[in-house]
């Protein structure tokens, strides 16, 4: 079933830009991607995008469509109404560089700030033993694909952009308590988190978790668990009086 | 609003969203304000809360001198000089866990806040620091809420097995008003079972499962029940005004308890 759809996509960059209405055929199967790839075939030869696996898997076509962080290679045209205006723009959260694309390094400045995994002295790589259940929770986080839409939703960096500076963002959390509940890892992830990467900011609203292409359930699986962890260490004053009298050391 | 800081691609629009995305908002503040004017009502009406066997769960435990006779399962500690009506002596604990509970803290944060009022959609406030400064460090308690919580359940679960007599005490009854209050104890428990911090004291804070089999088995149990929690919310919040409602109803005479034997 081929038919015309309305689409406006934001064109410019960090000059200026604005949204660009265009007509453009669709054809059933077709997601997001497809028809931008039409208009640059087109329409607009120079309309700069993103992408690599076309599957879902790479993480690189991150946008905004409708207003709602998407993976535009997930999502399919048969969700819109063929009447509908599809509003396709770059990420709201970062610097955009041209059309549909914008710089992430942020993403990867922060996660540069996290000691790397510190297994515990005198064990070798290749002499890391450890039990399934002990690493099945953190399994979770591994499937993240670091397409940063968490990062680009979560309103302390989207609507605040002073709060950079001291917010590691919802994919650095996943990190961090992925780190922090591994059997082998040594390094205490709870303080750093508070204090360096601002877990305390997040007031837990959940956006990273709604838009996460690979379902992780960020918020209930890392975020508030990292947060009830610092409330041992840093403000349960039971906890603390424990871990002082020699009780309940290390867990 | 800055998402259109400088270096940002530059679109006026706060939100390009075309779903109705405010209508989570919206619904979240119209419950919690009925709720709260409703229970703010009763808690200080200070009457028809108890009668034999019923008691409202907004009265239990009720701990002063002027609480109604036989109503009070620990007896009144209080005592004469709280004047006042008996339910404020007790409200501020499942009010305390309720506020301090993660998944209110989303529901209220978004709504009543607007922080963010929904995904990707500006928030109106020019600076945000998150939960990293006072009243919200308080969040933090959440905990020592719960266990608190657990002793309320405990005794509105007992409540609601006093429910299985008659109006004279006699036992071996049972009318709608048991099966009201038992319904209410149940999503009570439901609900402090399902909280965050209940996963994280069974087994959440270790890193070492197979080194404890049983707790991961519990953690493994509330866990499930966990992603089911914000429903648990709901319902305990609305089963609560509604048990409460019933046993005015039955104290003022308006409906008269039902008994199945
Ligand atoms: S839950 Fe926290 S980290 Fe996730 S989007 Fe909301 S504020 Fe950001
Ligand atoms: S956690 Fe999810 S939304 Fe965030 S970067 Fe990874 S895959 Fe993307
Ligand atoms: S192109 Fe790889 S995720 Fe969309
Ligand atoms: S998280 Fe909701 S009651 Fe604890």
């Amino acid at each position: 079933m081929t038919y015309t759809a309305k689409f406006r996509v934001w064109r410019g960059d960090d000059t200026g830009g604005g949204l660009v209405d265009f007509a453009v055929e669709v054809n059933e199967g077709e997601v997001v991607l497809d028809i931008i790839h039409r208009l640059q075939a087109t329409q607009a030869p120079d309309l700069a995008v993103r992408w690599n696996c076309k599957a879902g898997k790479c993480g690189s076509c991150s946008a905004e469509v409708n207003g709602l962080p998407r993976l535009m290679c997930m999502t399919r045209m048969n969700t819109f109404a063929e009447d509908e205006v599809v509003t396709v723009t770059p990420l709201r959260t970062f610097p955009v560089i041209r059309d549909l694309v914008t710089n992430v390094s942020f993403n990867y400045i922060k996660a540069r700030q996290i000691p790397a995994f510190a297994p515990p002295a005198g064990v070798a790589p290749g002499d890391y033993r450890m039990q399934q259940v002990d690493v099945q929770r953190s399994q979770e986080f591994r499937k993240c694909i670091e397409c940063f839409l968490c990062q680009n939703t979560c309103h302390v960096i989207r609507d605040h952009e002073e709060n950079k500076e001291a917010f590691a963002g919802p994919r650095m959390f996943i990190r961090l308590a992925e780190l922090d509940m591994h059997p082998l890892d040594s390094k205490d992830r709870k303080v750093e988190a508070q204090e360096d990467h601002g877990l305390g900011m997040c007031n837990i609203t959940k956006c990273c978790t709604e838009v996460c292409p690979e379902h992780i359930k960020i918020t209930d699986n890392a975020i508030i668990p990292m947060k009830e962890r610092v409330v041992d260490v840093k403000y349960d004053p039971l906890r603390w009086l424990g871990s002082k009298i020699g009780k309940r050391p290390g867990l | 609003m800055s998402v259109t800081a400088p270096g940002r691609a530059q679109i006026a629009a706060k939100t390009l969203r075309t779903d109705k995305w405010w209508l989570q908002p919206l619904g979240t503040v119209a419950v919690l304000l009925s709720f709260i004017v409703y229970a703010t009502w009763r808690a200080f009406e200070g009457a028809h809360y108890f009668t034999e066997p019923l008691i409202s769960p907004f009265y239990s435990p009720c701990l002063a001198t002027s609480c109604v006779e036989k109503s009070s399962l620990l007896g009144t500690p209080v005592g004469a000089w709280w004047t006042l009506s008996p339910a404020l002596l007790i409200l501020v604990f499942p009010l305390g866990f309720r506020m301090t509970c993660y998944y209110y803290r989303k529901a209220y944060y978004r709504s009543f806040w607007q922080s963010p009022p929904a995904c990707a959609v500006g928030e109106p406030h020019k600076k945000y620091t998150g939960e990293t400064r006072q009243p919200l460090l308080l969040q933090n308690s959440h905990r020592y809420f719960f266990y608190i919580g657990l002793v309320f359940n405990t005794l509105l679960t007992i409540d609601g097995f006093l429910a299985f007599r008659d109006h004279e005490g006699n036992w071996g009854h049972m009318s709608v008003g048991t099966l009201v209050l038992l319904t209410n104890a149940t999503l009570l428990w439901l609900y402090s079972l399902s909280c965050h911090s209940c996963r994280h004291a069974m087994g959440g804070r270790l890193n070492h499962f197979s080194k404890h089999p049983l707790r991961y088995k519990m953690w493994t149990l509330v866990s499930r029940l966990n992603t089911h929690h914000p429903k648990f919310a709901w319902f305990s919040l609305i089963g609560v005004a509604l048990a409460d409602y019933y046993v005015r109803c039955v104290a003022t005479g308006a409906i008269s308890d039902f008994y199945f034997f």
